[in-house]
């Protein structure tokens, strides 16, 4: 029973420092976007990426993405300047290789290209991050919160506020 | 720099409680050498009272228990009680005496510097004359000699603990808290220091150096510290500059006076001025740094720093331009 | 239904008849099955010994492991990845999975026998925390074969174990087997209390007690106080990974150093916890084997007292170095130097035993004399870092790794070898090896100074602590060379246990009921004891019932023997309270204890766990408490009422 639960774990667990090796990344295919094409439909095998069941890559990922201010146009997945991350739409497709793409090559209106300033394995590691804010990644890989997001004071020390949108009138004129 | 020089001055660096080289380091020292010795009596005399005890010769007809001997028993384990009291009252008192001692206002002529712990390399950064600049350096904190330093110890991401025994013990860098040490090196040398807060994969390489200085040559470095990077004036390092800003380098360092700035690894403004790349962990040499730049993970197997993959030629034009930068 | 507590100079009824009745009512029957559904204290202790023996065994491969990779600089032997794993592990293991059940599994042994009593009071609950117990190791062991092991260190300080610098599941593996090992000990603690509280045998009156028994009641007390903190705590660090609470995020107002508050609010007494009852054994050791009893008997125990409470009071001098006021700190300063005190009292009041008693050289003994020089060094040591500013040095320096090896090896192993000699006749009838158990003996004594002295010096040379590797230059290489060759022969030490246990248990000396000529009730029955413990339950007049009886000790009679029947006496004085009917075996722990399992393994995973668990915690409690009907002892009560 445990060793079931915990069987799934090995690939979650495992710290690659070293990253993938450089020649399974600088080959990328070319990607598809749609299943439209002239003539009759083809399929391409689907690339995985690496990171997808690797709680470690994920969070590196996750580091990778505020650090290297992704959340500056994309925010906390919920969009801003950029396209929200973590909705079920996706303009240039869902699945690893294309956001790989997205992010290496860049898109139309504002995406900048990273692949010459970022290298594969961590654009991997950004890739798996951004699928698992939509949940397209096990539960167990995904990140839990993150140790600073909110940017408000705690709540205990901000002056007391009265609700804006309130019918009561001021104190003052009670009677 | 060369390769033995800066393995030499590993070698001098000195990293032990029991060399002090500060006025509380001194101190605490003193109360070391009193606990030591202190201890070292009471063990020869509990261990000889028990070896005494079980091996004295005993008559044959040796009685167990008497009420006299009891009684005289009972004398000597509250004498021994009342000893043990005593002792420990004093070390009490001595203790509190030196915790007030190195805990006392360094006043307000100490050099300010503010310590940031990052996973895992320091950020050391000194106030400039206009308060919103820093000069900021890393893994290296330069003190003059002779005047008490203040330091302001933040952490971003985990607890860490800045401790280089030989000046000040130590203190944890906490996130969400601001901690502040103050201490002051007495006489000049390079003193060597690691985090002693357990902070993950490579908690044992993160070492640092401070290195104490007397006050003229210390404000000739910080002066230096203060510049801009150098612009570059060979072919070869413009060109290494220009592989440093299209490449992946520039998405975490910064280098003064250029587009790169980033502050999510080491500022390496003043680079070549540093002793040791990689946290206090290599000598910084050419070859050092260009197997650190391409395979930073043989190194220190978790560290931030990703592989790179560089051609020679770019390689070695970046190391000439980092090699500039005094 | 009276309870005759007189001595009788013979018993009432032909003895073999009482005997074959007792056996037949109290028997555990041989097979799987009836192993599962074992309630027996004393078959239940030996599984918790067997087990928490094993893993220190593993504890200790995992320190060798770890040895081997520090003996020179820049060894490639473990990356900073699995050394960090190993590191935890071993702690974890040799605090909860080792230590803790270890001392409580022998209390859990020797109590009821050295109080006259039949069995523990909740036999059942004893069952079901040995399962949890195991259910947590084995939950520990499989997640670190998989890679899973945590590596956070046994402290699991945050921001560091938290959801941002942690990925994956191996805080919560550590979170969680921390959970199941803090039920096992509660449920421990409650078994000792109650049954010294109200199963002690006529006349043994609160100031008989032997001192073991008070060494046990005072650490289940301080279980009872301490572990619910780390189960708190590490919850909190459960939620904050699992569903994004923010208990330790600075940014949403929780705090980091609250874990360490928490933590250590445990982590301190923890060491008084494993430490006390090893007073225990060095009491009933010093006692049997210099022929009198402990000199200071009251002295004895208010100091043990005293150790419990001031116990609570030292948890910040884990936390010198945060920056924590200097006037608060200087309280935890004192506090901690103030527990030398009733230490040193008892080490004085030993000597005045040994001093004034014949002292035979028995190997127990020989571990008594280690004990006492290695613990005066872990205390000295001790007492050095109770001081602010020299604790501001060596914190977490390997300074303090040699301070608690020294106090934890010396003062608890240590002692904990001395009573397997000393008990080993009694649990298994048969005697372990003299001549091994020196060579153990002297090898141990030899490695553990080897090992952990030279680790003074390295902290102070500026060495920290958990670091998986250490650069040439710093001159660290040869001290810790040193070590690693202590540690091999501290293992070499346990291989020569470990064959003396498996020669003596095949053939050894058959030991007799009383081999040493012992003080207390648990050698005035046979060896091993039988399930019922004492055909008849003594009833004790002094301190030292079978030094001071020169005949056959005064029994109890009017127990039934044809149904589990025990005596419950009162709290104080041991007067004859009552008579509870016992418990019979039963498979519900053991189901139970799956259903906790389920609970907790799952809830590692995702909130509904909780929804799948608790449904079977709850069948297991319901089929545990289900009403079997009148047996023949209540029929006969409900008639006899009518």
């Amino acid at each position: 029973m445990l060793g079931l639960c915990l069987g799934i774990a090995c690939e979650r667990e495992e710290r690659n420092f070293q990253g993938i090796p450089p020649s399974a990344s600088a080959s990328m295919p070319p990607v598809r976007e749609s299943e439209l094409q002239p003539g009759p439909p083809t399929r391409s095998a689907p690339i995985s990426g690496p990171y997808e069941e690797n709680a470690y890559g994920v969070s590196q990922g996750k580091t990778l993405y505020n650090q290297y201010n992704c959340s500056g146009c994309h925010f906390q997945g919920g969009g801003g300047i950029g396209p929200p991350l973590m909705d079920a739409d996706w303009i240039y497709g869902s699945r690893p290789e294309n956001i790989f793409e997205t992010i290496a090559e860049g898109r139309p209106n504002g995406m900048p290209a990273f692949g010459r300033k970022i290298n594969a394995d961590q654009i991997w590691q950004l890739v798996a991050y951004v699928r698992s804010m939509s949940g397209l990644l096990r539960k167990d890989v995904a990140p839990g919160r993150s140790d600073d997001m909110q940017v408000r004071p705690q709540e205990q020390s901000t002056p007391k506020a009265r609700p804006v949108h309130s019918a009561l009138p001021p104190a003052s004129e009670r009677q | 720099m060369s390769a033995a020089g800066s393995l030499l001055t590993l070698v001098q660096q000195s990293h032990s409680v029991l060399n002090p080289a500060g006025p509380q380091t001194r101190m605490i020292d003193r109360l070391w050498d009193a606990m030591y010795l202190t201890s070292i009596v009471v063990f020869v005399l509990v261990v000889g009272a028990l070896l005494w005890s079980a091996f004295r010769r005993r008559a044959i007809d040796d009685p167990p228990q008497t009420p006299a001997r009891e009684q005289s028993l009972k004398t000597v384990v509250a004498g021994a009680t009342g000893l043990t009291i005593l002792v420990l009252l004093g070390f009490l008192v001595y203790d509190v005496a030196v915790g007030r001692q190195i805990t006392r206002n360094p006043g307000a002529q100490a050099l300010q510097i503010r310590v940031t712990g990052h996973q895992w390399w320091w950020e050391v950064q000194y106030r400039d004359s206009i308060a919103k600049d820093w000069a900021t350096t890393a893994n290296e904190i330069h003190i003059p000699t002779g005047r008490p330093v203040a330091l302001e110890l933040r952490s971003t991401d985990v607890i860490h603990s800045f401790w280089p025994p030989d000046l000040t013990p130590k203190r944890d860098l906490i996130p969400g808290n601001v901690n502040s040490l103050w201490f002051r090196a007495d006489s000049a040398g390079v003193y060597r220091g690691q985090c002693a807060e357990f902070c993950g994969q490579q908690h044992a390489k993160m070492g640092f150096l401070v290195i104490a200085e007397p006050p003229d040559r210390f404000a000739l470095w910080l002066a230096r510290q203060r510049d801009t990077a150098q612009t570059p004036t060979t072919d070869l390092t413009r060109r290494g500059q220009e592989v440093f800003l299209g490449s992946t380098c520039v998405m975490c360092h910064a280098i003064g006076g250029t587009p790169a700035g980033s502050r999510i690894g080491p500022d390496l403004t003043h680079l070549a001025s540093r002793r040791t790349i990689a946290a206090g962990t290599l000598p910084n040499t050419r070859g050092n740094l260009a197997g650190w730049i391409l395979d930073p993970q043989r190194i220190k197997p978790g560290t931030r720093m990703p592989p790179n993959q560089l051609s020679p030629a770019d390689l070695h034009a970046l190391l000439a331009y980092l090699e500039t930068l005094k | 239904m009276t309870v005759r507590a007189e001595a009788y100079p013979e018993p009432l009824e032909p003895y073999e008849e009482v005997r074959e009745e007792l056996e037949r009512t109290w028997e555990q029957p041989p097979g799987l099955w009836h192993w599962l559904r074992s309630v027996d204290h004393k078959s239940i202790a030996k599984r918790y010994i067997v087990t928490a023996f094993l893993f220190f065994v593993l504890a200790g491969l995992e320190a060798a492991v770890m040895r081997a990779q520090l003996s020179r600089p820049e060894n490639h032997l473990l990356g900073p990845d699995a050394y960090n794993q190993f590191f935890t592990v071993h702690g974890v293991t040799m605090m909860f999975l080792f230590a803790v059940p270890i001392m409580q599994a022998m209390g859990l042994y020797f109590v009821p026998l050295m109080i006259g009593a039949r069995n523990v009071a909740f036999p059942r609950l004893n069952a079901y925390g040995y399962w949890v117990y195991l259910a947590g190791g084995l939950f520990l062991y499989i997640a670190f074969f998989l890679n899973t092991g945590p590596d956070v260190g046994w402290f699991g300080y945050v921001p560091l174990s938290g959801p941002g610098f942690s990925p994956g599941k191996r805080a919560d593996v550590y979170a969680q087997s921390i959970t199941f090992t803090e039920i096992a000990a509660l449920a421990g603690s409650v078994e000792v209390i109650v049954t010294v509280f109200k199963n002690r045998a006529p006349g043994m009156t609160l100031n008989r007690m032997p001192l073991f028994v008070w060494a046990m009641l005072i650490q289940a007390f301080m279980v009872l106080f301490a572990m619910p903190w780390v189960a708190t705590v590490t919850q909190f660090l459960a939620m904050d990974r699992l569903v994004a609470t923010h208990f330790f995020n600075p940014a949403e107002g929780g705090d980091a150093l609250l874990w360490q508050h928490l933590f250590w609010f445990f982590g301190h007494p923890e060491v008084y916890i494993i430490f006390i009852p090893a007073l225990g054994f060095v009491s009933s050791i010093v006692a049997t084997f210099t022929r009198r009893p402990v000199f200071g008997y009251p002295v004895m125990v208010l100091s043990m007292i005293a150790t419990g409470f001031l116990g609570f009071g030292l948890w910040v001098h884990h936390m010198f170095a945060t920056g924590l006021p200097q006037l608060g700190q200087s309280f935890f300063t004192g506090a901690s130097m103030m527990i030398a005190i009733p230490s040193g009292i008892q080490i004085f009041c030993w000597i005045a035993t040994i001093w004034s008693g014949r002292p035979r050289f028995t190997v127990p003994f020989l571990f008594v004399l280690g004990f006492v020089v290695l613990f005066i060094i872990g205390g000295f040591t001790g007492v050095m870092i109770a001081s602010v500013p020299f604790d501001q040095q060596v914190h977490d320096s390997y300074f303090i790794v040699a301070h608690f090896h020294y106090v934890l090896i010396g003062g608890a192993v240590f002692p904990l070898f001395g009573a397997f000699y000393y008990w080993f006749p009694k649990v298994t009838g048969r005697m372990l090896s003299e001549t091994l158990g020196r060579w153990n003996f002297w090898l141990f004594f030899i490695g553990m100074n080897l090992t952990f002295f030279p680790m003074h010096q390295l902290g102070l040379d500026g060495m920290p602590r958990r670091v998986y590797t250490y650069l040439p230059e710093t001159g660290w290489g040869d001290l810790n060379l040193l070590a690693t060759i202590g540690a091999v022969t501290i293992a070499i030490s346990m291989v020569i246990f470990v064959i003396n246990v498996i020669v003596s248990l095949r053939g050894g000396v058959l030991a007799g009921d009383d081999p040493w000529g012992g003080e207390t009730l648990e050698w005035a029955t046979s060896s091993p004891p039988r399930p019922y413990n004492f055909p008849y339950i003594p009833v004790v007049t002094s301190r030292s019932p079978i030094w001071d009886e020169s005949e056959e000790l005064p029994v109890v009679t009017g127990l039934r023997t044809d149904v589990r029947d025990v005596l419950v006496t009162t709290l104080l004085d041991a007067e004859p309270d009552s008579r509870h009917r016992h418990p019979i075996p039963s498979i519900w722990p053991l189901l139970t204890a799956i259903g906790t399992t389920v609970l907790f393994v799952t809830l590692i995973f995702t909130p509904w766990g909780a929804v799948i668990g608790t449904p079977l915690f709850l069948l297991g409690l319901l089929g545990w408490g289900w009403p079997r009907g009148r047996d023949k002892w209540e029929q006969q009560l409900v008639e006899s009422e009518a």
